[in-house]
């Protein structure tokens, strides 16, 4: 039976499915200049915000777009899939600036969990520090976090590169396939724990290692990339780096039967 | 999901009520189904027992209100039977009620006398803790039960979103470390091993009102002060102890500590501000007491913190 849809009222609102204002427009009320923008968040809902940055970018053909008054929200700059330049003057909450392809974010403040989550190009910088998941499935581009972050960072990475000026929690690394993480401070328990592939480098103390993480020799390669990037981020790069990479031992199969694994190993 | 919150005034009071109301409607969406409060106000020689003597789940059928009724003065004659000097019994809504009294003797037989009255259960007890809590999001119930002008020290609050118990006051957070005076949990995440707990904890005398699994964490670090420990001792034996994910907040009557499992599955933004700390699920509750850009940062894996006011 059709049921009827009650459209919200007021901002903020979800209809009886549990959409979040499935009708809603964008506000139009960032101030664009040429192909600048500036967009005060402090009254509009997540969602009035995220059609008002796809109205900037793909019917004004601004570029460049300043956000103010985010107010550690959630899911704020979600799925931006074209190079374009955005300037976040705050905090974001969960799942900030995620899936995103070919953008350049700089969020001033702090982001809770998830941020950048499955990102496929591009460029995410935060300021302050970031909560659990931070790049979460990551697939290309770089993630600069100059604070701490949280535990799991790049759990599943498939690509890209995760910088981290601070410490990082537990598990990180965890179960990542690809792609490359740089870790200025501490690292926490289980360090690269079950990775299939990647490789993690970690100035400060690591806690322990995760199954099947072994450390191997820094290579002038790695001592290369690294600069490379701090070069371009600009930042301190300490010189006490150590490197951690998969030990091809838990998903890596071969074709000997368990008895003759035992003889061989 | 639930979402839980905290706010210590390390110096001084604020307004705790209106604080943790703003607090926990900007996280209603990680637990629609009850929100609770603990609040501390001022200490004081009388005690404050919170308590209700139906659920609102319960049917509003013929003879309720004199059951109520009934039970209430039940209530009241205990206390005065056991030896308590009652002040006042006040109605807060049609089912939950606050006394105040002096009473010098053990709270444990007190409390089990009170709640052997049909449908009674004592939510709180203690010098300046006080428990409020039942179904809706946190501007009804704060409403309900006129929280906005509560000042104090320090509180912590809680919105529901029942996984594994029932949509009742009973299943709803914060709890009162039953018999322990002025001790309140709130917990996000699951406990494992909460059948041995609890059935460790009956052995040794403690009463279980639900069957929620946050409830032993409550008595748990009670009975570990009680023998003797530091909240802090107690809380990171805690981590040894229980198993599962769990984020939790534990308030007594001068302290606010959390604790996070080695996992660090579930979430909690902190923030040390000056002569507040304030911390929760996530960050956007802690936004609705300080709007000003901040400093916060999500404690690590198998943390345990405790500030004093």
């Amino acid at each position: 039976m059709e049921q009827v849809m009650q459209a919200p009222t007021k901002p903020g609102r979800y209809d009886i499915r549990g959409l979040a204002e499935p009708d809603a427009e964008a506000p139009r009320t960032a101030v664009i200049s040429g192909t600048t923008a500036e967009l005060d968040a402090a009254d509009l809902s997540t969602r009035r915000i995220n059609l008002e940055l796809r109205r900037l970018l793909h019917e004004e053909g601004v570029t460049d777009i300043t956000l103010h008054n985010p107010k550690a929200r959630h899911s704020i700059a979600v799925g931006l899939l074209l190079r374009c330049r955005i300037t976040i003057e705050g905090s974001l909450g969960y799942f900030g600036c995620g899936l995103a392809d070919g953008a350049e974010i700089h969020v001033k403040g702090r982001v809770g969990w998830s941020v950048a989550e499955n990102m496929m190009s591009g460029v995410v910088v935060i300021d302050k520090n970031a909560g659990s998941l931070t790049g979460a499935a990551l697939r290309g581009g770089d993630l600069v976090v100059r604070g701490h972050v949280g535990a799991r960072t790049g759990i599943d990475q498939k690509g890209g590169t995760i910088i981290v000026g601070g410490n990082a929690g537990s598990m990180t690394g965890f179960m990542m396939q690809r792609g490359r993480q740089i870790i200025c401070g501490d690292a926490g328990p289980g360090l690269g724990d079950s990775m299939y592939d990647g490789v993690l480098y970690v100035a400060g103390k690591v806690a322990s290692l995760g199954v099947d993480c072994v450390e191997e020799e820094m290579t002038d390669a790695d001592n290369e990339l690294i600069d490379r990037k701090f070069g371009i981020y600009r930042l301190d790069r300490p010189d006490t780096f150590r490197k951690f990479v998969c030990g091809k031992q838990l998903y890596n199969y071969d074709t000997l039967e368990p008895s003759e694994r035992k003889l061989v190993l | 999901m639930c979402g839980i919150a905290g706010i210590i005034y390390t110096s001084g009071r604020g307004d705790v009520g209106r604080d943790m109301t703003n607090m926990l409607q900007a996280m209603k969406h990680r637990g629609p189904d009850s929100t609770g409060f603990a609040l501390y106000g001022e200490p004081d020689d009388l005690l404050v027992m919170r308590f209700k003597l139906a659920d609102p789940n319960d049917g509003n059928d013929f003879g309720y209100e004199e059951r109520l009724n009934r039970s209430r003065r039940e209530v009241e004659s205990r206390l005065a039977k056991i030896g308590a000097d009652i002040d006042r019994v006040e109605g807060e809504s049609e089912y939950a009620y606050r006394a105040t009294f002096r009473y010098d003797g053990e709270l444990k037989p007190l409390a089990d006398y009170v709640e052997d009255v049909p449908g009674a259960e004592v939510l709180s007890l203690g010098h300046s803790l006080e428990i409020i809590k039942d179904l809706g999001d946190a501007e009804t119930v704060a409403e309900q039960y006129r929280l906005n002008d509560f000042t104090g020290t320090h509180a912590i609050g809680h919105v529901r979103m029942a996984t594994e118990s029932d949509v009742d006051i009973a299943g709803a957070h914060p709890y009162w470390a039953y018999p322990f005076s002025d001790v309140a949990v709130v917990h996000n995440g699951q406990l494992t091993n909460y059948h041995q707990w609890r059935r460790r904890l009956e052995r040794t005398g403690h009463r279980f009102q639900s069957e929620c699994d946050s409830e032993i964490i409550a008595v748990y670090l009670a009975q570990s002060m009680a023998d003797g420990m530091p909240l802090e001792t107690a809380m990171k034996q805690s981590l040894e102890d229980l198993d599962g994910v769990f984020t939790y907040l534990v308030v007594t009557q001068d302290q606010l500590g959390m604790a996070k499992d080695e996992m660090a599955a579930k979430p909690l933004v902190l923030h040390e501000g000056d002569g507040v700390v304030v911390l929760a699920s996530e960050e956007g509750a802690i936004r609705e007491v300080l709007q000003q850009e901040i400093d916060s940062y999500d404690p690590y894996e198998g943390e345990v913190m405790v500030w004093s006011r």
